[in-house]
């Protein structure tokens, strides 16, 4: 694979991906220390929002320690270079959220989707693209339908408005070949001006690799996060990527060697869920499962007296999206009734 | 009864013509106005095999005739968008509306909840929230009837197919307006709502999720009896609404997980979300029908 004198913007995750591994309480000095640091290093966007995205703070996702737009404001004025994103799921935040954001000076705003649903972002695409934002959309769980459906909704979203696509690899389940034949065909058939990107899961411990077949198929923006710390066994980790871009010559533009410190002596340190592809995590990735399931899952089993992977085969059974975090206990307590029928 | 009061139906899509099927069995209305805006729309070609009177010229069409065909009640099935219009019109013609989009310009009803303290205070107007609220505000009432909530959630799950144009396009309206009603009819201090749109095939019949946060400790007994209660006086309309889990008590967090099956009269059976929606608005309309009729006798 030659990737010699490719430009790519990444995008870290910790801040927003990685609120879910941490149950949405990092705090404010939590969220400052860190993407100070990222910024510091060369990060150039960097994501800050409950882990379900603006207004994600519910009994069905839980509540953060601090409000979105108290992250916000703590967060935003402190950038000297990097830029701060926002993830808005519609049907769980408005374009309320939208405004808030934009009124706290965060620069991308990232509307997402199931994949097959891009019809209901309009009003928010539209909103960011009107406010002259950086507007992403973000079709996720990406893996479960075929390239050419997906084309068709990504178009969707670009005419709302969106400068740039996502494929989004929400559970952590698709394989190169399955990153280049999405990347690869938004990047041939939508507007040349139009961004692709990606969000890998790192289930499989594919995060990198798939990354990297997606800049080779065209993305121009790829996600990670320091450390990794992200939904499920996290995403694609970011300070590896790097090392990774740089041997092969790509530009990116972050200092490696900070970049590393941060992951290391700032984020590592702080999750109180240890990020990594344990037997849950993997079988989100085998089966197809929304990455942030996995903590609900573990406590459904805890509590129901169920094997965690078992409740996650089910949920993919069932062909759960992300947002149904409910699913979670209802599924427990069928599989715990349907134990005690035998 | 031998005098049917008589209405009209504006919007042909799929709400609409479910209405009209369930109002066709009613013994107290009589569905005479089909209104729609498209000539070449499916809805309005099968009104009009049912016999009744259709116009593709929208609310304007219908204007001419509201008197002379005495229709006194109407169904808005169109959008949020254009309901004040339409609403406005049939005003002027001392029309009552029972509104099935979330323009929410007259007050939320909830029939199981507080339909019955809505009579007597002769509104023109009254809205039918959401699908996702007329599913779920009636267990939070079923709380909150029992002990204070401080806050009430709600997440519906709806089959990608049922999704129609409108909420996709106003996926905010849904949100904005079922937490309001969770707060005002539900009862709970704050009210937040999450709708799920699921593309599985075949279509998953609608689910809800009902999380409500008590004020002091949940008293178990009593809601659990509350609860069936509601599920049961929801039963009346809609024979498909199952309480599938639950109550869990958690702290003070009450949930209730449940499914809504549809009758299928025109839209498929996993289509729950927008049977309840009709047949909350047949049930509305039919209680207004009764006093006015009620009023006329006297």
């Amino acid at each position: 694979m030659n990737l010699e004198g490719k430009k790519v913007t990444l995008h870290d995750m910790s801040l927003r991906d990685g609120m879910h591994p941490q149950r949405h309480q990092l705090t404010t000095a939590q969220m400052v220390e860190v993407a100070t640091a990222l910024d510091e290093a060369g990060v150039p966007l960097i994501e800050v929002s409950h882990g379900d995205g603006l207004g994600g703070g519910s009994v069905n996702y839980g509540f953060p320690a601090a409000s979105d737009e108290e992250y916000l404001r703590a967060v935003v004025p402190k950038m000297k270079k990097a830029k701060i994103s926002a993830l808005l799921l519609p049907g769980i935040g408005t374009v309320d959220h939208l405004r808030m954001a934009h009124d706290c000076g965060v620069h991308t705003i990232r509307v997402a989707t199931h994949c097959t649903e891009a019809d209901v972002s309009e009003q928010h695409i539209a909103l960011g693209r009107k406010m002259d934002m950086d507007t992403v959309g973000f079709l996720m769980m990406a893996h479960m339908i075929p390239a050419e459906e997906l084309l068709v909704q990504a178009k969707l979203m670009e005419s709302y408005g969106a400068n740039c696509i996502y494929i989004t690899d929400s559970a952590g389940y698709m394989l190169p070949d399955h990153v280049i034949d999405r990347v690869g065909i938004l990047r041939r058939e939508l507007e040349a001006d139009t961004e692709v990107g990606f969000h890998g899961h790192h289930n499989m411990h594919m995060g990198v690799a798939n990354s990297l077949a997606a800049i080779e198929a065209g993305a121009a923006r790829v996600d990670g996060s320091a450390a990794g710390m992200g939904a499920g066994a996290g995403n694609t980790p970011l300070e590896i990527f790097v090392a990774v871009l740089h041997r092969m010559g790509v530009e990116t533009g972050i200092d490696m060697w900070k970049l590393m410190d941060v992951a290391e002596d700032i984020v590592y340190p702080l999750m109180t869920h240890k990020v990594r592809a344990d037997r849950d995590s993997l079988t989100l990735g085998y089966a197809g499962v929304y990455s942030s399931f996995l903590l609900f899952a573990k406590r459904a089993a805890v509590k129901y007296g169920l094997k965690s992977t078992d409740i996650l085969v089910e949920l993919g059974r069932l062909k759960t999206v992300g947002g149904q975090e409910d699913m979670i206990e209802d599924v427990a307590l069928d599989m715990k009734k349907a134990g005690a029928a035998e | 009864m031998t005098t049917k009061l008589k209405a009209a139906i504006i919007g042909s899509g799929n709400i609409g013509t479910d209405l009209l099927y369930k109002a066709l069995r009613s013994e107290i209305i009589e569905p005479v106005w089909m209104v729609g805006i498209d000539p070449a729309s499916e809805g309005l070609k099968r009104a009009k095999e049912l016999g009744l009177k259709t116009t593709s010229d929208g609310v304007k069409g219908l204007e001419p005739h509201i008197d002379d065909d005495e229709v006194r009640i109407a169904w808005d099935a169109t959008s949020a968008s254009v309901h004040e219009s339409n609403n406005d019109l049939m005003k002027k013609h001392d029309v009552k509306m029972v509104d099935l989009t979330p323009a929410a310009i007259g007050p939320f009803c909830v029939p199981p909840v507080n339909l019955e303290a809505m009579m007597g205070r002769n509104e023109q107007n009254v809205n039918m929230v959401t699908c996702g609220g007329q599913a779920t505000i009636p267990m939070v009432a079923a709380v909150s009837r029992v002990q204070p909530v401080e806050y009430g959630e709600i997440i519906a799950t709806v089959a990608s197919k049922s999704a129609g144009p409108g909420t996709r396009k106003n996926i905010d309206e849904f949100t904005r307006t079922t937490a309001k009603g969770v707060e005002v009819v539900g009862g709970a201090d704050r009210g937040k709502a999450i709708i799920i749109i699921n593309p599985a095939e075949p279509p998953l019949i609608m689910r809800d999720t009902i999380h409500c946060l008590t004020k002091d400790p949940p008293k178990e007994a009593e809601i659990i009896e509350s609860a069936n209660q509601m599920v049961a006086e929801v039963q009346k309309y809609v024979p498909g609404y199952t309480l599938k889990n639950g109550p869990v008590f958690d702290g003070n967090r009450v949930s209730f997980f449940m499914e809504v099956e549809g009758l299928g009269d025109f839209l498929p059976k996993y289509a729950g979300n927008l049977d309840i929606m009709t047949a909350a608005g047949l049930r509305t309309a039919e209680l207004i029908a009764e006093e006015i009729l009620r009023a006329e006798a006297a």
